[in-house]
């Protein structure tokens, strides 16, 4: 790699070597310390789950079964990482990748295909699990979990020492994003309001086609600092890395230390979308590269080192894994498009003349039409 | 602090600022956000006190970033504030339209109604007052053509106290439209309770209001406008015409019941706004009237408004807006249909 400006990996915080050896941090390994293997398993596991079911989507999408999909492929180390380091009262505002914090929040994935299915913007009770929608315009959702956060601030829920009270706000966002005006700003408002707030961008090398060099001219990282919070690059191929930088971060929010800027440092394996073709814009060769740090193989080779990845354990979540595929075909097969009228609801949280003239009349013009009879004239039987 | 009861003489400016303080005091999820809103009071004054009585967490003096504001407010809103944002002049919004047309206006749809966001965009408009580029502009039907969005404007002091109160105990995102050459005009403001935001009540935010009565044109005016139309009423009466005078004072959702009520009284209609006429309130106006009213129409619908051209340099402004005497040249043309 680069050994300057935005894609140089110098510095990354690494525990967890691309080999799967563990390697000390003098800042951030005893993150780390309490994690056991059945932890380690975990985060074995949420990875694998995540890859499945990003593999299943994709396959559905090609079926026709959704109309789009977004893979997180080669970002479950970073998303799981970070995202297993929240804790229920923190809040997360996501981009429209991030699969694997929404499994660490405890949302059902097949919710996450309803949006790409075409029948709803949507998908899930935000409330429930603490997680946002998606946000499909750039950044626009940092400035969201910034005032969020604010909002937690103004509700005493930061720095009383109460580990059930106090709160993060979490937003995630990709390199593209931290060109977006609106990234900046909300680096602005969370920095004078000191809100409790971690910034964790994924630094996945490409937004569609267009390189991490075309945003920016030193390491993502580095900006954060000029607005005043301290910013951490981290392995974001290494789960245990991503893990410890967060709960970092995170402590200093809930505690009443401020922002803190995470970059992972990741890559898109898969395209950007399924109407993406990467073959036109980048090599064999830096995939082939980026493929010999797969996040998930890493951890299985130090678990494998250790000894602590019995067969009967991957044999299980083999057949999770299937299992998990198996429910979404059918689940999101089942899914039909909803009533036309539904167009008209929840416009407004009020009634609203002008949304019910439609609506009355649009009923009226559906309704003005014969009912479709059965399949009697249709067959031919009737000439 | 005033003395908030009974019936006062009120500027327009006051008049708001007494409905903010209200706001303010009666639930403490209310806050206010903008720039130079706090010590300074607002470049209208319009927060005079506010920040002094309710302190800077309540009344935030914004990073000068208007998108920040919008994004920040929404944010609240998802934690249980009802922010309150003044975007310092009409031409200064356009950064946070992305804000309020992406996401303000369908976080409620998107969420299947789980999430509402009752955030309040106060933006002070028109022209009028001698000021340079982007800061006399007009651009309420942008907001009123974004599903999802209320927008409404009041033209008077006692509407301004219960409308801007409306604004915040309304679950939906409201654009008020403050009529900035107006904000000195005064009148008589009762400061009781005000009605409920969308009560049924002719008091209610969704309801436009004839404030005076004819048989001969209506005119629909809304914001700075009205007091317009009311002088060509005034001046028409002296020559034997008789105007019957329609605020709107909520453009989305439009009250086109009392529009259609009142043309059909009169069968003649004239709209009159600051903003250009080409895809303005007037057309939308103009279509439901015709659409409703076709048979009782005596001349086509007419507005007067601005020009498809840039807000003009101030010191031709008031060829560019619409004055007595087109609002009257209006009246006549339908007359003579």
């Amino acid at each position: 790699m680069s050994t300057s400006g935005p894609l140089t990996d110098d510095g990354l915080v690494q525990l967890l070597t691309p080999a799967g050896q563990r390697v000390e941090h003098p800042d951030y390994s005893g993150r780390i310390a309490h994690l056991d293997a059945e932890a380690l398993r975990g985060l074995y596991r949420d990875m694998v789950i995540v890859r499945r079911f990003d593999a299943e989507a994709t396959a559905l999408q090609r079926q026709g079964e959704l109309g789009l999909w977004a893979q997180c492929l080669g970002q479950e180390a970073a998303q799981i990482g970070s995202g297993r380091a929240l804790r229920a009262q923190d809040y997360v505002f996501p981009s429209y990748r991030e699969h694997g914090v929404a499994h660490t929040r405890g949302l059902d994935l097949a919710d996450l295909l309803r949006l790409f299915r075409g029948i709803d913007h949507g998908g899930w009770d935000t409330e429930a699990h603490n997680f946002h929608l998606y946000t499909l315009v750039i950044g626009s959702h940092t400035l969201h979990a910034t005032g969020y956060a604010m909002g937690v601030q103004r509700d005493g829920a930061v720095g009383t020492g109460d580990p059930d009270r106090d709160t993060a706000v979490v937003t995630y966002f990709g390199d593209g994003a931290t060109s977006q005006g609106d990234v900046s700003e909300a680096l602005v408002f969370a920095a004078v309001n000191n809100a409790p707030m971690v910034f964790f961008c994924q630094n996945n090398q490409w937004a569609i086609s267009e390189p991490t060099t075309r945003q920016s001219r030193v390491p993502i990282a580095d900006r954060a600092p000029g607005f005043g919070i301290p910013s951490v690059r981290v392995d974001g191929n290494d789960v245990l890395a991503c893990y410890a930088v967060t709960a970092e971060a995170l402590e200093r929010a809930r505690s009443g230390g401020g922002p803190t800027f995470i970059e992972a440092f990741t890559y898109r394996m898969g395209a950007h979308t399924t109407s993406d073709d990467p073959t036109r814009y980048r090599s064999a060769a830096e995939e082939d590269y980026w493929a010999r740090r797969d996040p998930i193989d890493r951890l299985r080779l130090h678990l494998e080192a250790i000894g602590e990845l019995p067969a009967e354990f991957t044999a299980d979540l083999d057949a999770e894994a299937a299992r998990l595929g198996e429910r979404l075909r059918t689940t999101v097969r089942g899914w039909e498009a909803p009533d036309s009228a539904s167009m008209f609801e929840h416009v407004y949280a009020t009634p609203n003349a002008m949304v019910e003239t439609e609506r009355a009349w649009f009923e009226a013009y559906e309704g003005s039409f014969l009912p479709a009879t059965g399949a009697a004239d249709t067959t031919g039987a009737a000439r | 602090m005033s003395d908030m009861s009974g019936v006062q003489r009120l500027t327009l400016g006051k008049a708001i600022n007494l409905g903010l303080r209200r706001s303010l005091e009666q639930d403490p999820k209310v806050l206010l956000m903008g720039e130079d809103i706090g010590a300074l009071g607002g470049v209208f004054r319009v927060t005079d006190g506010l920040h002094k009585d309710f302190g800077g967490e309540r009344v935030v003096d914004t990073p000068l970033a208007e998108s920040g504001i919008l994004g920040t407010a929404i944010g609240l809103a998802l934690r249980g504030y009802r922010p309150v944002c003044e975007i310092q002049f009409d031409g200064f919004i356009f950064p946070a339209f992305d804000q309020i047309t992406t996401q303000l206006a369908k976080m409620h749809y998107r969420s299947r109604g789980r999430l509402t966001l009752p955030v309040v965009i106060r933006v002070p408009y028109g022209g009028g007052i001698g000021a340079i580029e982007h800061h006399s502009e007009s651009p309420e039907a942008l907001f009123a053509h974004t599903p999802g969005l209320r927008v409404v404007s009041p033209s008077n002091p006692a509407d301004a106290y219960a409308m801007i109160q409306q604004a915040i105990a309304s679950p939906d995102p409201v654009l008020f439209f403050e009529p900035k050459g107006r904000y000195w005009d005064k009148g008589d403001v009762d400061l009781g309770p005000v009605a409920a935001p969308h009560a049924e009540a002719a008091t209610g935010l969704d309801r436009a209001q004839v404030l005076r009565s004819g048989t001969d044109v209506t005119v629909v005016a809304y914001g700075p406008t009205v007091a317009t139309a009311l002088k060509a009423a005034d001046a028409a009466a002296a020559e034997g015409t008789s105007i019957e005078v329609v605020d709107l004072r909520t453009l989305s959702p439009l009250d086109v019941e009392t529009v259609v009520a009142s043309v059909r009284r009169t069968g003649r209609c004239v709209v009159v706004h600051e903003a250009p006429t080409v895809y303005g309130t007037g057309a939308e106006v103009a279509a439901r009237v015709t659409e409703e009213c076709f048979y009782q129409l005596e001349a086509p619908v007419l507005r007067v408004g601005g020009f498809h051209t840039p807000y003009p340099v101030s010191k031709i402004e008031e060829d560019y807006l619409p004055g007595l005497d087109r609002v009257l040249d209006a009246v006549d043309r339908t007359l003579t249909f």
